[in-house]
């Protein structure tokens, strides 16, 4: 059981080293939220339940962690991106644009 | 010996997300790195739990997680608001 | 029944933060009714006597799916991310797809699944749209974006979410 536990915290902590990699070596802003959003939901989840199988008793708190997580990190990102697309600091390498007709293009409507 | 393993593959992760907070271009990247760092920042305290055979801990990774949340919906409604300056 | 669902949640969140004894159930109880009244005319979800089927195809069908494409898509960051030329391997780009789920929570959980599927960002919901930041852009109509990004996920919340 241990073991396991050791196991699953390792994973952990490999994707949480891959999310940090993944913020730092990016292109783009939009890239970044990806990487990071991704890698460290997966991390946070591998690590709790690596930590519930080391104290069992633990598990109803861990499990209520992990769906807050599971909720709140891809709301968190996906506002992230909404507010630096409006932010106008679009990467030069997009090659189709569908937002522009929701929010409207940079010579005219919010700006 | 594997505790030290796994902080220090955690450790690598929140230095390259510091380091994305100090050199980022523009403020949504900053954001960004620090909406990283609090998720890692929740494994942390929920490892220190661990460590330390205490379940108060848990509490607190909830109580921060909770906080992180808010902190990251304030800062992109106020990047929301600062259009126009690019 | 809005209410008995309000009661619901509340109450299993409150049993699962304080572990269970005399005492914290009863205090559970009650503070979870008094939120229950503050708090129903807020919420528009309710339950009926599908519930629980509804609940097991959610846990059995939907959550396999759910994990197995977050391990794909933490592969498919591991591959980009540890590539020596970052480049070659990036064509993003904003697609807009439609979807046919009625509700907003069904809506919230189709986006937080395209968030966290392969190389899809979800970042903004426009009555039926919904709009997706890409990393590589694969097809050419929309039809195919839709086939290639939330065919299968909307087939398993459809019967969920009815």
């Amino acid at each position: 059981m241990e073991i396991a536990s050791y196991i699953f915290m390792t994973i952990g902590g490999l994707f949480y080293l891959l999310g940090g990699l993944g913020i730092l070596r990016m292109p783009d802003t939009f890239n970044r939220i990806q990487a990071g959003t991704k890698a460290t939901t997966l991390g946070a989840f591998t690590l709790l339940i690596g930590i519930g199988f080391n104290n069992p008793e633990w598990f109803p708190k861990l499990l209520l962690i992990i769906v807050f997580i599971a909720f709140a990190n891809p709301i968190g990102s996906s506002a992230l991106a909404k507010a630096s697309y409006k932010s106008c600091d679009l990467p030069d390498n997009l090659v189709q644009d569908d937002l522009i007709d929701l929010f409207g293009g940079k010579e005219d409507g919010l700006n | 010996m594997m505790d030290i393993i796994v902080f220090s593959l955690i450790g690598l992760g929140v230095l390259f997300a510091v380091s994305r907070l100090l050199i980022g271009p523009t403020p949504a990247d900053r954001v960004v790195s620090l909406d990283t760092f609090n998720i890692i920042v929740i494994g942390v305290i929920a490892l220190l739990a661990n460590q330390f055979e205490n379940s108060l801990y848990l509490d607190i990774a909830i109580v921060y997680g909770i906080l992180a949340f808010i902190e990251t919906i304030v800062f992109a409604r106020y990047l929301e608001g600062q259009h126009g300056d690019c | 029944m809005k209410y008995v669902a309000t009661f619901l949640v509340l109450f299993v969140s409150y049993i699962a933060l304080a572990g269970i004894n005399v005492q914290e159930l009863l205090l559970g109880a009650i503070v979870s009714a008094i939120l229950t009244v503050i708090l129903a005319k807020h919420v528009n979800y309710t339950i009926d006597y599908r519930f629980p089927v509804k609940l097991l195809v959610f846990i059995f069908a939907y959550l396999p799916l759910f994990v197995w494409q977050l391990v794909l898509s933490n592969l498919a960051v591991a591959r980009i991310v540890l590539s020596p030329r970052i480049k070659k391997h990036l064509n993003p780009g904003f697609v807009k797809i439609s979807t046919d789920l009625k509700g907003d929570f069904a809506k919230l959980t189709l986006a937080n699944s395209i968030t966290l599927t392969p190389g899809t960002l979800s970042v903004d919901i426009d009555g039926n749209d919904i709009y997706i930041h890409t990393v590589y852009i694969k097809g050419e109509t929309p039809e195919e974006n839709r086939k290639n990004i939330s065919a299968k996920f909307e087939k398993v919340l459809g019967v969920v979410f009815k």
